[in-house]
């Protein structure tokens, strides 16, 4: 091949790969812009304040009123729950392989944490749907099982691999040198993790904890199939209630394309994106601080 | 109650170890339910023959098929793309506001919820490109959610690889793509395709993002171009456990174990792929 062509060659291949680094932004860009278009849709027809203080979601109605404090409340009961079940668990957990476990026990640990990881969430929601659920009905002697503590119990496992292997991360980039100092003072290795190494790697906690958050408020087929489906506004984590993400899984089969509800759901996804994008950026703000 | 120091260590390390093994049982727990289970349904004849009578005989040979063909429609768009961008991130960009906005971009797509991908793949893909819901706008939207497990793998498997391996390519007169095409992407090849296989692994069991993209409720005979809406494993796996009534629980249960099954294949692909490459590391 001459220089010339070798060079056209280059200068196109080039091309695609700037390219394709700027189609990332788009897509961002994109789905915000199509969320965003349908939401706009719906306000055009649907009062804001209505739909951000109603306490009622009532879609098929006369007259329909779309109020998102039932799903938001749905969502932040099971994800509270969730989180107090997974970040001791979680944190625990990292703390023991990062600086307890010996290698070969270690190694076991992170496989069964990656199975963990790799269990498809629609079978999750099957066990909570055969097992899990009937088990919490029987303990806690509730009418139905498909409450929310059944998937605030599997969205914390969902959630543990996110949270383990970032805090493990965490707490191993702590320097050797604090431990030393610590130990040269007299202190035990669980003084030393818990005093010294533990503080030293907050802020790789603290993004993996938000991390975590940010995976369980978007988790919709487990909560979808075992929080019991209902759009009201929860009194106990024991009752049936609904998340955002079930609400549009559930209900955009069944809605006429181009009515208001059609729309009312994208303005849900839209609310959810806005939050996820919210506590990942945070996240980001901490990992990076963590790095310095 | 005062202990002295090393016996509260004991007793941390302890509960430490009691938590781990809070979190592994369960797990071992739910496997061994779906293998024992979903062992006695799983026969030749329920991995190769289409459902019948409602869904509550016969087998899932449509839905497996449909998998099958969503992983590959995503692999297509989405390696090729993300090794692109990832090449660009590592060998191209300078640090300026372009790349800062690129990598907030990936962090954001990596935490946007399946169900939105959802969303947007029926608005952009099945709406607004008219493609109906298919195979195609499936693969697309799936492609999309996995983009940036792909980048950020690729990228790692560029970095590891030794700057000189670049500088002495480059001072004998190759140019940069000769240089990336000769010298980097030959040793990045196995973290690139670990970090591949592990995110179809990912796409292979994803349910809400093919909702209303691909998913067919009930179609007996395989997809026959990629506008035709397919059966998956996921989606059926829902719609048996929770939409058809008096469904007999053996075969929902060896459902389960066949998406299990496959994911896990995947995923000791990869690590297959991965210590294999490792023996064979040349620096």
């Amino acid at each position: 091949m001459s220089p010339k062509l070798q060079r056209i060659k280059e200068s196109i291949l080039e091309f695609f790969i700037k390219a394709s680094g700027v189609l990332i932004i788009l897509f961002v860009i994109l789905i915000f812009l199509f969320l965003l278009k349908d939401s706009l849709f719906f306000f055009n027809s649907y009062s804001l304040k209505e739909f951000l203080t109603q306490g009622k979601w009532l879609p098929i109605s006369e007259p329909p009123i779309f109020g998102i404090i039932p799903l938001l409340l749905g969502s932040i009961y099971v994800t509270f729950f969730a989180i107090i079940i997974c970040v001791p668990l979680g944190i625990g957990c990292a703390m023991f392989i990062a600086e307890v476990a010996p290698s070969f026990l270690k190694n076991i640990l992170k496989s069964f944490i990656e199975i963990l990881a790799a269990i498809p969430s629609v079978v999750l929601g099957f066990i909570g749907i055969v097992w899990l659920g009937p088990l919490v009905k029987r303990i806690f002697s509730i009418p139905t099982g498909m409450c929310g503590f059944t998937g605030s119990i599997l969205l914390a496992f969902m959630a543990l691999p996110t949270i383990i292997s970032i805090s493990e991360d965490a707490l191993r980039s702590v320097p050797y040198t604090y431990k030393e100092a610590a130990f040269g003072l007299g202190a035990t290795r669980w003084q030393a993790l818990w005093r010294v190494v533990l503080p030293a790697a907050s802020s790789g906690i603290i993004a993996a904890i938000m991390l975590g958050i940010g995976r369980v408020i978007g988790e919709t087929m487990v909560v979808m199939m075992v929080t019991g489906n209902s759009p009201v506004i929860p009194s106990s984590i024991l009752e049936p209630l609904r998340t955002l993400t079930a609400t549009i899984a559930s209900e955009m089969g069944e809605t006429v394309r181009g009515g208001l509800h059609y729309f009312a759901l994208f303005s849900v996804g839209l609310i959810l994106f806005i939050i996820t994008f919210i506590i990942n950026f945070l996240a980001d703000l901490f990992l990076h601080r963590s790095k310095k | 109650m005062k202990f002295d120091a090393k016996t509260r260590e004991k007793l941390a390390f302890f509960i430490l170890g009691m938590i781990a093994l809070i979190i592994i049982l369960p797990i071992i727990g739910v496997i061994a339910y779906i293998i024992k289970n979903g062992a006695t349904a799983l026969t030749w004849e329920f991995l190769a023959q289409p459902p019948r009578n409602g869904m509550k005989e016969g087998g899932i040979f449509p839905a497996i098929i449909g998998t099958i063909y969503l992983i590959l429609g995503t692999m297509v768009f989405s390696l090729p793309l993300g090794i692109l961008a990832a090449i660009y991130l590592v060998e191209y960009a300078r640090e300026n506001w372009l790349t800062r906005t690129i990598k907030l971009a990936i962090i954001n797509l990596s935490g946007v919820p399946s169900i939105v991908y959802g969303l947007f793949g029926f608005a952009m893909f099945v709406i607004f490109l008219k493609f109906g819901t298919s195979i195609l706008a499936g693969s697309l939207t799936l492609a999309i959610m996995s983009l940036p497990v792909i980048i950020t793998a690729t990228k790692e498997a560029l970095e590891a690889v030794p700057k000189s391996f670049r500088e002495i390519s480059l001072s004998l007169g190759a140019t940069r793509w000769q240089t990336i095409r000769y010298c980097v992407l030959p040793y990045s090849l196995p973290g690139i395709l670990t970090g591949t296989v592990l995110a179809l692994s990912r796409a292979a069991g994803e349910t809400a993002p093919i909702l209303f993209t691909v998913a067919a409720f009930y179609l007996p005979r395989l997809p026959r171009s990629i506008f035709d809406q397919a059966m998956t494993l996921p989606y059926h796996l829902y719609v048996i456990s929770t939409q058809i009534p008096n469904m007999p629980l053996s075969l929902s249960f060896a459902t389960a174990l066949v998406l299990i099954v496959l994911v896990f294949l995947m995923n000791l692909l990869s690590i297959i792929l991965r210590a294999y490459f490792r023996k064979k590391k040349l620096w």
